[in-house]
């Protein structure tokens, strides 16, 4: 038998299923013949990188995963961490990427439909919704049309199931004209008991399929994914989410659960009945039966391929207690959703698909697993991206205040309101601050006096220049944001994005970029519990630039002394963290090639130093110093408060101690009673705090140079709204 | 066996009259499938009407007419909001219970979603439009209190302001009045305003007509807002606004606590 047929030779199914010759001969030589177009279409899917992950699989050990915390790290749906009064959270970030680049509505909604399946599929309750989004040059009409799309898609999933959509990122860069970077990030809490896992056990037990009927949406999803021209993939291929679907899914799930009848839970994602039935099964050591023609469909004309590898959404693997069938199916049927017996597990390490009585496939779960290839990256730097010699003399454009308006109104700085007030980010009735309003969105933890601090951090222009340090900046800058509110980092979801991974220079932004997450983690104490990893984004060869975006959960003991940004009246503010010195690589001045000042060490101490301020309930306000630099972070408390204030600043360069974007660098205020205090707590924690100014007034006065009335700053930061 | 509950506060005595069973009030919480805010609305129900006992009612049950002193229809998205806000969910069998509870006098409240079922359930007067932005809107908004003399807002004062969150996108509500008819609404109860209390078209989020945010029925017993009264009963989350409206559904259904108070 042989794949070759009148229509296609054997090296064009290859390429339509993403598989380089040398794999299929591995693939063939296992098994002592060639696989049929239903195993090939399987092996196509489970060796995609999407779920293979052949090219990051040695860089990601790399990455710390453990911590007294970790109940669960990276190998499950999500990861899951402990946060005391015998309750967990989960957490996960996934890109939905070229879905997005091609149907941005879809392509948005189904990845936050996705990752809210990964975590309830874990057992919790979705609790917020972070998401990490990049756009290309926003002059761009295109870049217009997924804007709009990738938000309406967010809103449209994520308000329906009711999620909370607390935070998160929009960034615009022009490497990212094309292929846009839409990650989703989604939190869960779960008390411990509850907290299942994805894991077959007893052969003989029964597999029930649950929710939507199976169509032939998002066929090859996956495969599309590892391809590194979604333009040239079909529009048809983008899935269609129904969050309607999705909710009563998680209710029936969750119910199900407390009924003790179910002994592993997976959902449908990338490469659908596939994927889940061998992972279930690969997990256990186990083998699983399945027959395609149990499978309920929403079309005819399904045969074996097309059911397994359907990426159908809203839907999701059960396996129970044998006997206890049609006690589970009661719980989907009171939401009006199927349940239906279509396999078994079994103990011999074989995947058997069968349509009736016809066998279509038989692997070795081992050979769609462990024995995807795990290919050696060769990294090259690229030649003269970074040159620390090349120190930047741009003064910057002229006319301070003018400035700050330009940077108010530029793309990257502007106001995110456009974006969060179309996400409903109250529903539940838990959530402290929402989007915009705390350097990080913080949630109640419901029945304790804990809460949730949430956020989602990475900077290309950063990345650009050096992709290690990028990385650690981008950890640095989200435990600076936790710090800011008085929360206590307790876990990482990351979201590896980047080029062809089979390019020397991008092999090198990849390798670097996980050094520097994971040498971030050490120094700031913080396992990465899960993540995910998205190549291939590219646009006419064009890797994006760098992006593991970084999402970070962190605990606060008691919610209420949890801090905003906005500030109250007559109150002193002090600049904690080092005077900037350089504009280096700021938006103020982009173009330039130097790293701005940063430390790992610096950060530590600036966090601790926030949390002890917050716990000593001195502070009234944090923010921290980031994008804009002090200026925009003043700006920010300032119209979130209403509230004016007189700022001066002793400096040789004052567009520099305005706009500079070094690191490591937070505003907090407090009572003027309280000023010797907090500067001697930040003595004490080696940073140094600096008076800079009263809060007050209608006015921003910026040193002598600028006097602005809070209505003009509104006005350039929410033009074009 | 039946008691009669009755208002006692002087400007309600006597308006409404609510028959429900012996012992405690008890309120339903009804649940479509896609209702998404029960949760806390049961949450709010039971924390700041602790008098009464609060129960979920799953929508395809009925329930006696007699068995509730109030029924919430809490917000999300009822089947998925799928051909119109809450056009399938009047059709579901706890709306017949419904129903027949408002036809006997009995309270009902509908919050966003429960509000939308309502005006497709005919049980209060007039429709929804997407918003005039034609996007999603969840914002902090302000809103005037118009009427005090209802079960829902018996606890405010007329004129003021409450701070409560939206999140909906179809909330632009048009009454039934012919366009010629410039009589104002007398069935308004909350008008979306500015901090200083004033109707204006900035403070409108959705383009609701006359910056209508929530109405009564004729009778005043059936009230339906948009904004969600539950997500603000705590200064935590924001603002603790909403506790007025809970507080004036306490005082309407346990006099005794009322008369506690007068003390």
């Amino acid at each position: 038998m042989t794949l070759a047929t009148a229509e296609r030779t054997v090296e064009q199914h290859l390429r339509a299923f993403g598989l380089l010759p040398a794999e299929y001969g591995q693939i063939v030589g296992r098994l002592g013949r060639e696989p049929n177009l239903v195993e090939l279409g399987m092996l196509g899917a489970m060796w995609s990188e999407h779920c293979g992950y052949k090219h990051s699989r040695k860089l990601l050990k790399l990455l710390p995963t453990s911590g007294p915390r970790v109940l669960q790290g990276p190998g499950e749906n999500a990861g899951a961490v402990d946060i005391g009064d015998g309750l967990a959270v989960v957490l996960k970030m996934e890109s939905h990427n070229h879905p997005s680049a091609v149907e941005p509505f879809q392509g948005a909604a189904t990845g936050v439909g996705g990752i809210l399946r990964d975590i309830f599929t874990m057992g919790a309750r979705p609790v917020a919704i972070l998401d990490s989004l990049r756009f290309g040059d926003p002059s761009d009409a295109r870049t217009a049309y997924l804007l709009d799309g990738v938000i309406g898609g967010i809103a449209h999933y994520g308000n329906c199931f009711g999620c909370p959509t607390v935070g998160g990122e929009i960034s615009f860069h022009p490497g990212y004209t094309g292929n846009p970077i839409v990650n989703a990030m989604a939190v869960g809490i779960v008390p411990h008991a509850r907290l299942i896992r994805a894991t077959a056990s007893g052969a003989g037990n029964p597999l029930l399929l649950v929710g939507a009927d199976t169509g032939r949406d998002g066929l090859q999803g996956a495969a599309f994914a590892s391809n590194d021209d979604p333009e040239a993939s079909h529009r048809g291929v983008v899935q269609v989410g129904n969050p309607f679907l999705e909710k009563l899914l998680l209710e029936a799930c969750l119910a199900v659960l407390d009924s003790g009848d179910v002994l592993a839970m997976q959902d449908l994602g990338a490469a659908g009945l596939t994927s889940s039935a061998i992972e279930m099964a690969a997990r256990g050591g186990l083998g699983v039966t399945l027959d395609v023609a149990r499978v309920p469909r929403r079309e005819t004309g399904l045969g074996a391929f097309e059911v397994m590898l359907s990426e159908s959404q809203e839907r999701m693997l059960l396996l129970v207690r044998d006997g206890r069938e049609s006690a589970v199916a009661q719980h989907f049927a009171r939401w009006d959703l199927h349940a239906e017996v279509i396999g078994r597990v079994t103990d011999d390490g074989q995947i058997r698909v069968f349509d009736g009585v016809t066998l279509e496939a038989d692997l070795p779960i081992a050979l769609l697993t462990d024995e995807v290839p795990a290919y050696d990256l060769t990294p090259m730097p690229p030649v003269g991206t970074t040159d620390a010699a090349a120190r930047s003399t741009h003064a910057g454009p002229s006319g301070l205040s003018d400035g700050l308006l330009r940077l108010l109104a530029s793309p990257n700085l502007r106001s995110r309101r456009f974006a969060f007030r179309q996400y409903d980010s109250t529903v539940q009735g838990n959530t402290v601050f929402g989007p915009g309003q705390a350097a990080a969105a913080v949630i109640r933890v419901e029945g304790t006096q804990k809460g949730l601090a949430f956020t989602t951090d990475c900077n290309p222009r950063l990345m650009l220049l050096d992709p290690r340090r990028g990385a650690e900046q981008a950890v640095a800058e989200a435990a600076r944001n936790l710090a800011c509110v008085g929360a206590t980092p307790i876990a990482v979801t990351d979201c590896l994005n980047f080029g062809n991974p089979e390019k020397p220079s991008v092999a090198w932004q990849l390798t670097e970029a996980i050094h520097g997450l994971a040498n971030a983690c050490q120094v700031l104490d913080v396992p990465i519990v899960s993540g995910n990893v998205s190549l291939y984004n590219e646009t006419a060869g064009r890797p994006i630039p760098p992006t593991p975006a970084v999402g970070m959960v962190g605990l606060l003991d008691n919610v209420s002394l949890a801090l905003p940004l906005a500030w109250q009246p007559a109150n002193t503010i002090i600049l904690l963290g080092q005077p900037a010195e350089s504009l280096s690589a700021s938006e103020y001045v982009p173009d330039s090639k130097v790293f701005p000042a940063f430390d790992l060490q610096n950060e530590r101490r600036l966090a601790d130093l926030l949390r002890a301020l917050v716990a000593a309930g001195q502070i009234h306000s944090a923010q921290d110093v980031s994008d804009g630099g002090l200026a925009v972070a003043l700006v920010e408390s300032a119209l979130a408060a209403n509230i004016g204030a007189t700022v001066h600043l002793t400096t040789a360069n004052l567009a520099a101690a305005l706009f500079a974007e070094d690191q490591g660098r937070a505003i907090v205020t407090c009572a003027p009673q309280h000023l010797a205090n907090v500067l001697a707590v930040g003595a004490q924690h080696g940073v140094t705090a600096t008076l800079i100014g009263t809060t007050g007034g209608d006015q921003l006065i910026l040193t002598d140079e600028i006097n602005l009335p809070l209505t003009t700053l509104r006005a350039a930061s929410e033009a074009n709204q | 066996m039946r008691c009669e509950v009755k208002k006692t506060g002087s400007r309600l005595a006597g308006l409404y009259t609510v028959g429900v069973a012996a012992g405690a009030p008890r309120i339903a919480v009804v649940q479509f499938p896609g209702t998404n805010c029960e949760h806390e609305t049961v949450r709010a129900c039971e924390t700041l009407l602790s008098d009464s006992a609060v129960d979920l009612v799953w929508h395809a049950q009925r329930f006696p007419v007699d068995r509730y002193a109030a029924v919430v229809l809490p917000g999300g998205f009822a089947y998925g909001d799928h051909l119109r806000a809450g056009a399938i969910a009047r059709f579901s069998p706890v709306m017949d219970s419904v129903q027949q509870h408002a036809a006997a006098g009995g309270l009902v409240v509908g919050i966003c979603n429960g509000f939308q079922v309502l005006l497709e359930a005919g049980l209060l007067p007039g429709a929804m439009l997407r918003n005039a932005s034609l996007q999603f809107r969840s914002e902090w908004v302000l809103c005037r209190v118009e009427r005090t003399d209802t079960p829902f807002t018996a606890a405010c004062q007329v004129g003021q302001v409450l701070r409560l969150p939206i999140a909906h996108g179809e909330g632009n509500y048009v009454s039934l009045n012919e366009p010629a008819d410039s009589r104002p609404l007398r069935g308004v109860v909350l008008r979306y305003c500015d901090a200083t209390g004033n109707v204006t078209p900035p403070a409108n989020p959705n383009g609701a007509q006359d910056g209508i945010a929530g109405i009564v029925n004729e009778r005043g017993n059936v009230f339906g807002l948009m904004p969600h009264p539950e997500r603000a009963a705590e200064t935590l989350l924001g603002s603790a606004d909403g506790r007025f409206l809970f507080d004036s559904l306490a005082l309407t259904l346990s006099p005794p606590r009322l008369a506690a108070r007068a003390v």
